[in-house]
């Protein structure tokens, strides 16, 4: 079994997504949406975090271990200008994509498991991460004809 | 006797109760030396200088203003004029610029039109050539006419193509029109003026009406002297002259409004206060608006807003057994963080009632400057024309074969830029054309050491068209002289959709022009053009354009269809929608219970109160109001920037009634001028005591942006507050505000920053506040009065 693995992964994509809305707000100070969301976001995403921490401390531990190259990898460096905010945004969206399809992968299970607090924990979580997508969706759809035309 | 409305800001009471007609006083203000024997005609429009649009006339004698005279009949004011109404059009006799300007070695010098439209044109060109549309920007204004703004949005979304258009109702009213549009469907205030008249309660959230808007003022003020009084429930962190009167104060901590607006929609909910048919039959999302507000208990709210738990419940008593109430909103809720979400939750507790569309049942989500209205309604903002909606192909077909254009020339892949992103993009230099109209950015936007350096920074030539070498105009590459109030003809719209006329009574000064000639100007130059290769605007006169605004609006819901300069001359004020159905025009919205949501209609599919994201069209059809208005609901979230140990004290900003925004018409008018003449900050007494800090010693306060020093007045506010008028350009409190807005309507946060004040030195006297107004001071000066109740 491996739900303990895949909620893991939920747990740290979900710390990963918070540094990553972190490292953005902190990078983009002058874009002052992006800066304020950013920061709300990456607190809903280390709550999530903090719940999921305590679904897993009662989870029996992970099996036989995770297949290869299970881990995933967070941001990097803000990037500066327009440009590299909205490149900066399409990271976040991939992040929080794997965030939104791993918790889908994890209701399933514990929808077939019977563990009530997995379920609410998850579906509580998913409509955070839906309006982080619109959000990211938003913003990407409002600022990319400046960049790639103009900026 | 002559009117005096300096000490006497409101005037005489014509005490009377509900259902009865409010009694006219005609209010009237000659310069001295001329007599009504002296004026050779009295010109007939409405005032400029607030959202109210008070009916009036302007005196002229030998080619020049000398006076106004309210208009008994106007249905707005019946012949009353507040301070601003009397003695503003005095500062339109001063400082005009009368002569376009041009930047040479860095120095604005004189110029002729020729020469400033030539450069004005010449770098337009450019940069449509090398970077497209997207280079240029407008920014205009709440003071233009709807002529001159539908012909701007002409040049700029149907002939230019850019999406870069907004105004500083994006400081003022951009709230006002996404909170009656998200409910609604639409822009479009729903009550009227004449709900005052017959209400049985009154709800105030941070609207301190007696001094922004002081006739209406004086409408509630002769319902609360008068038999039968409606209950008052004021919504302000400062006593106000509202808050005196109050029936309830609740002087919640500034940035916590949405705490106290779910707690007031649980209470109405968990008490039985609901029309269950009305929610049935005329809403939806109740379900949703319950668990949303479910845990926001009156000890809950008013532990976050710091006021007494027992007080919610009396304010949401008051709501949910009175018969009639009228609601209004004003900056308090608009220019702060959850504003949009805040003033749903106003719209929210008149549907669980059934409140709208009948005599004394109304919203007002007030506008601030006088023709913001006429902004929003044609498309000068981040609307399409006629409350189109933008992500609605069908509407922006409609408009494009309305203006004879490509519908893909219209910008609507995406929400047209707001002014806060507008400003971003200027910055950065994407934007390298700004033409700022009718608006003083330099002192009105947040953070001005930050807009200064983008106003004149070389990345973005700066052109400021206006009446006056404003702070902003200073800044520019090029400045063109404009025509002001009744120098020119137009319409415009107050808060209650009340259409007024102003026809043009004397002459601008020197070369100045009006705004519509200086934008058809531009367009000829640049040739712009329809698909018929006929000219864009197709129109040069205000009264065609009028016409043509006309076209434009019918079968919208701000439908002009049946007005016209004819009948505005001949009846005065008149409500749209007026329409040959409707001929003498509409009273109030939403009578029937039908609000314009269906998919045809709506000026918006809806947004993520939380976070600003657009609902598609997929799920507006899933959600299917189908005609039903939608109760919307988020969670209260702290503010962006909250007191701490270095700042320790709250910020908040606003207005006195002697001045209007950044004074550049009040500060040139001698009796306004000398009741506020220059800046202040008001502390809390305990406050003021702990610090060591006197009456009218000078103060210093700090923010993270900025500092800013002024005499200080212990007022009567809530402890932990500073406030701070925003009009002084010299001492501008935007120096201390932050840069954040609101996530749906992008109205930027001019109600909380965190500031630390510290007394640098003695003062010389009382702080330079008026004593009759929510500035009074809270002890006797010197054994005066204080002038409060």
């Amino acid at each position: 079994m491996y739900l303990t693995d895949y909620l893991e992964l939920l747990r740290r994509a979900e710390t990963l997504l918070a540094a990553g809305y972190r490292t953005v707000s902190e990078g983009h100070p002058a874009d002052a949406d992006v800066h304020f969301a950013t920061a709300g976001h990456a607190d809903r995403c280390e709550r999530h975090a903090g719940d999921i921490a305590h679904v897993l401390d009662r989870l029996p531990p992970a099996g036989d271990g995770p297949p290869d190259r299970f881990d995933v990898v967070g941001l990097g460096p803000a990037r500066s200008g327009p440009a590299g905010l909205l490149r900066d945004l399409l990271d976040l969206y991939q992040l929080a994509c794997l965030v939104d399809l791993t918790r889908t992968a994890v209701l399933q299970a514990g929808l077939a498991k019977r563990d009530a607090e997995l379920v609410e924990v998850a579906r509580a979580h998913a409509s955070d991460t839906a309006a982080q997508l619109a959000w990211l969706t938003m913003t990407v759809k409002a600022t990319a004809s400046q960049t790639l035309l103009v900026a | 006797m002559r009117t005096d409305r300096i000490d006497d800001i409101w005037g005489s009471r014509a005490p009377h109760g509900p259902g009865s007609p409010w009694p006219a006083r005609v209010d009237q203000y000659l310069v001295d030396g001329v007599a009504e024997s002296d004026v050779d005609r009295w010109v007939r429009g409405a005032c400029l200088l607030c959202s109210n649009g008070c009916g009036l006339e302007v005196a002229v004698s030998g080619g020049r203003m000398v006076g106004v005279r309210g208009v008994a009949s106007d249905r707005v004011n019946h012949g009353r004029l507040g301070p601003k109404g009397l003695y503003g059009w005095l500062g339109q006799q001063r400082d005009r610029l009368t002569t376009p300007l041009v930047r040479r070695d860095g120095r604005l010098v004189p110029t002729d039109w020729e020469t400033a439209m030539s450069l004005v044109v010449e770098r337009s060109r450019t940069l449509l050539e090398t970077r497209g549309p997207l280079g240029l920007g407008f920014f205009t204004s709440g003071q233009l006419m709807l002529e001159e703004y539908y012909a701007l949005a002409m040049i700029a979304k149907g002939g230019i193509g850019t999406p870069h258009l907004d105004g500083n109702t994006r400081w003022c009213t951009a709230t006002a029109a996404t909170a009656l549009s998200e409910t609604f469907g639409s822009d479009g205030q729903p009550g009227s003026y004449t709900d005052v008249d017959d209400c049985d309660a009154l709800f105030l959230y941070g609207h301190n009406v007696a001094e922004t808007q002081t006739v209406l003022w004086s409408r509630m003020l002769d319902r609360l002297d008068g038999p039968n009084p409606p209950r008052l429930v004021c919504v302000d962190p400062r006593r106000t002259k509202v808050a005196e009167r109050a029936t309830v104060h609740l002087a919640v901590a500034n940035g916590t409004n949405l705490a106290l607006m779910n707690a007031l929609v649980r209470e109405v909910i968990t008490r039985g206060y609901v029309d269950r048919a009305y929610v049935e039959a005329h809403t939806v999302g109740f379900d949703d608006l319950m668990e949303t507000t479910a845990d926001a208990t009156p000890e809950w709210a008013g532990e976050v807003c710091g006021v007494e738990p027992d007080d919610i419940r009396r304010a949401a008593e008051i709501f949910g057994t009175s018969e009639r109430v009228v609601s209004t909103c004003s900056m308090g809720v608009y220019q702060s963080h959850q504003a949009t979400a805040a003033a749903c939750a106003v719209n929210n507790l008149h549907l669980l009632r059934g409140m709208l569309g009948r005599p004394g049942a109304g919203i007002l989500q007030m506008n601030g400057q006088p023709t913001a209205q006429n902004n929003r309604e044609t498309g000068c903002s981040t609307a399409l024309p006629g409350f189109r909606n933008w992500a609605s192909a069908r509407h922006v077909d409609e408009l494009a074969t309305l203006w004879n254009v490509d519908p893909a020339t219209i910008p609507h892949w995406s929400a047209p830029t707001h002014g806060m992103q507008l400003f971003r993009y200027a910055e950065q230099g994407s934007i390298g054309f700004l033409w700022i109209s009718a608006t003083n950015p330099a002192v009105s936007m947040p953070d001005l050491a930050r807009v200064r350096k983008i106003l004149a920074g070389d990345q973005c030539f700066v052109v400021v068209s206006d009446a006056y070498l404003t702070e902003t105009a200073a800044l520019a590459d090029v400045v063109l002289p404009a025509a002001l109030w009744a120098e020119k003809t137009g319409t415009f719209t107050n808060v209650d959709r009340t259409v007024h006329l102003q026809d043009k009574a004397v002459d601008p000064p020197g070369d100045a022009r009006s705004d519509l000639e200086i934008f058809l100007d531009y367009a000829r130059r640049l040739g712009l053009h329809g698909r018929d290769g006929g000219p864009l605007p197709p129109f040069a006169t205000p009264e065609d354009a009028f016409a043509a605004w006309k076209r434009a609006s019918e079968g919208r819901p701000c439908d002009y269809s049946g007005l016209d300069y004819e009948r505005l001359r001949a009846e005065g004020g008149t409500q749209w929608p007026c329409t040959a159905g409707a001929p003498d025009g509409t009273e109030r919205l939403y009578a029937s219970g039908v609000f314009p949501t269906d998919l045809a209609s709506c000026q918006t599919y809806g947004h993520d109160l939380a976070t600003g994201a657009p609902l598609d069209e997929t799920a507006y059809r899933a959600l299917a109001p189908e005609g039903r208005a939608v109760l919307k609901a988020v969670p209260f979230d702290a503010p962006y920037e909250e007191p701490d140990e270095q700042y320790p004290f709250r910020l908040t900003t606003g207005r006195t009634a002697f001045q209007f925004h950044t004074r550049t018409k009040t500060a040139r008018s001698g009796p306004l001028d000398a009741a506020a003449p220059s800046m202040w900050f008001e502390l809390a007494e305990p406050d003021a005591l702990r610090l060591g800090v006197e009456e009218g010693d000078v103060v210093r306060v700090t923010s993270r942006r900025g500092a800013v020093e002024a005499p200080a007045r212990v007022a009567a506010l809530r402890q932990g507050v500073v406030f701070a008028p925003w009009h002084y350009g010299d001492h501008a409190a935007n120096e201390l505000t932050l840069t954040a807005w609101d996530p749906v309507s992008k109205q930027p946060e001019y109600k909380v920053a965190a500031v630390t004040v510290e007394r640098v030195a003695a003062g010389s006297g009382p702080a330079p506040a008026p004593l009759g107004t929510a500035s009074a001071p809270v002890r006797p000066l010197d054994g005066a009065q204080t002038g409060r109740e």
